[in-house]
């Protein structure tokens, strides 16, 4: 794994859309002037970015800056105090809770510590989505196999939670948030607390769900490393590995996003973000 | 300064109310639309009626046969032990085989739901159910009232019937006096009011303890120290709870059944 950012002379590459009406879709998540407060001093204050259908965004940002808020505001978990959220074209900042839930079908989120259900085994967690819409056990059964070879764990298909290590729960995590092939994937810090080997393969699935499936997706992490991993590699579908771009190329769809005390302080490229002049973002990358 | 402080506690008081009245509410009115989660009734409906089953029923004997104990000695100096099997029936039924049943439940299924929903909350399981699409509200919440009021009105009669045994086990063995008159006595001075007083009365606690135990339960912030402090609320505010609303329906159903 290179964890030396690319070159900030490097030449800038254009966005890749797999067709017409993908380039010219709408923004799958569109943030308009979005602040939250709770109790107290606003944690978020006047954030506006969009996620287009072919995007991965990064969301870097030192710990307690906010992120894992922002996150839970994509998808209704939290509701801003001011500013729009649009959500696949619905605007969800006032939106009754019981209509947000067919809304909240087709995300996928990766919580933080994997967030996963300890009273059931790891194929009820995976399939708890299919479970809960009625499909059959033996359908079931074999999408959550499915799902857990994706992520490599296919052995633990009758285990619990409670049996499983942290970076195991994080991998089953992301097959639960996979199973229903969604239309955009959240992951809160995925490899927080992991070590290097572990948030390596973590941050490979990441990878593999962006270049396999081609979901779009809104990353928060505080580790520059993954972050310069998912845009200077892609996942190579024939050996079942990632591997590095040639030199100097990163992946133009995997763009940037930086907080500073609940402020959007950076939204662009990895180039603009290493030629960044904000001193917040030198400190941050240095 | 200590005006703020009453001023600020009335004022948290009053929002947990609404909260409260909001959550019970909603809670209530789930049981009317879809989705419902029947097996998640049944397996709560497992834990609350026969995972309690074994304490009602000790502590209803138990019940059953201080009564019997403490009330011989005072009817023996007006020559009215006969009537020791309508004094243990009559305030086991009416009286104490609701509460003692209510807060015994309380005690173990308030505290249980409380500390298993705050550790959902505190471990982020609740945002994973809604970030799935599922209700929490109608998955976890409206099965765990239903499964306790119905519960409840069962281990209710369990409770009034073994603590009619358990009078007349003391009766017999411990008093030394005619079984067939205690349990005769017992049956003869029931009429229908006072059932009815004893079998509306758990329906009540069985949804204050659900409904409470899930309310602080959901509201569980603060880790596994936050966990701690629901569950202790969710005990005390039910058993409470529990008390008071029985004197209130005691009032009621007096007036509307008076005693002959």
């Amino acid at each position: 794994m290179s964890e030396t950012p690319p070159s900030a002379q490097a030449a800038e590459p254009e966005p890749r859309h797999d067709t017409a009406a993908e380039a010219n879709a709408g923004p799958v998540v569109a943030f308009h002037n979005v602040s939250i407060a709770f109790d107290g001093p606003p944690v978020l204050q006047d954030i506006s970015f969009s996620v287009k259908p072919w995007e991965s965004r990064i969301l870097l940002g030192p710990a307690g800056v906010g992120k894992s808020v922002l996150l839970k505001l994509v998808n209704g978990l939290l509701r801003p105090s001011q500013g729009s959220i649009q959500l696949f074209g619905q605007e969800i900042s006032k939106m009754r809770e019981a209509d947000l839930f067919p809304l909240r079908t087709r995300i996928g989120m990766v919580f933080q510590e994997g967030a996963l259900f300890d009273s059931l085994t790891v194929r009820d967690n995976v399939g708890y989505q299919l479970v809960g819409e009625g499909v059959p056990d033996d359908e079931i059964d074999t999408r959550v196999h499915e799902a857990l070879r994706f992520v490599e764990l296919d052995d633990t298909f009758a285990l619990y939670p409670a049996s499983l290590s942290g970076g195991m729960r994080r991998r089953v995590a992301i097959a639960r948030a996979l199973i229903h092939h969604p239309e955009l994937i959240l992951y809160d810090s995925p490899t927080g607390g992991l070590d290097p080997v572990t948030s390596t393969t973590i941050i490979e699935l990441v990878m593999k769900g962006r270049d396999v499936y081609r979901t779009p997706s809104l990353l928060v992490t505080h580790r520059l490393q993954d972050a310069f991993t998912l845009c200077t590699h892609r996942f190579d579908e024939e050996h079942g590995c990632m591997a590095a771009l040639p030199a100097g190329q990163t992946d133009p769809n995997t763009t940037f996003l930086m907080l500073e005390d609940g402020r959007l302080i950076f939204d662009g490229s990895i180039h603009e973000l290493l030629r960044s002049e904000n001193q917040f973002v030198r400190e941050f990358l240095e | 300064m200590a005006t703020n402080t009453i001023d600020s506690a009335a004022k948290q008081l009053v929002l947990t109310v609404q909260d409260y009245s909001l959550f019970a509410w909603q809670a209530f009115t789930n049981l009317f639309s879809k989705p419902r989660y029947l097996p998640d009734f049944l397996i709560q409906s497992d834990i609350v009626g026969v995972g309690s089953a074994s304490i009602v029923l000790l502590s209803g004997f138990f019940t059953g046969g201080v009564l019997a104990l403490q009330s011989a000695a005072t009817l023996a100096q007006f020559g009215a032990t006969a009537v020791t099997g309508q004094f243990v029936s009559i305030t086991m039924i009416r009286e104490l085989g609701p509460v003692l049943t209510g807060i015994m439940v309380a005690g173990r299924n308030a505290s249980s739901m409380a500390s298993e929903l705050g550790s959902m909350v505190v471990t982020e399981q609740i945002d994973a159910m809604r970030a799935l699409g599922v209700d929490p509200m109608r998955k976890l919440v409206t099965p765990r009232i239903f499964a306790c009021i119905t519960m409840l009105f069962f281990l209710t009669i369990v409770a009034d019937a073994f603590g009619i045994l358990g009078g007349a086990a003391v009766t017999v063995f411990l008093n030394h006096q005619n079984g067939t008159q205690y349990l005769s006595k017992a049956w003869e001075s029931l009429r229908y009011p006072d059932i009815i007083q004893g079998l509306v009365k758990p329906l009540f606690s069985g949804y204050i303890i659900a409904s409470i135990g899930c309310f602080y339960g959901m509201r569980t912030t603060g880790g596994t120290e936050g966990v701690g402090r629901a569950t202790i609320q969710a005990v005390v505010t039910a058993s409470v709870l529990i008390i008071l609303v029985d004197f209130l329906l005691t009032r009621v159903l007096l007036a509307l059944f008076p005693p002959l």
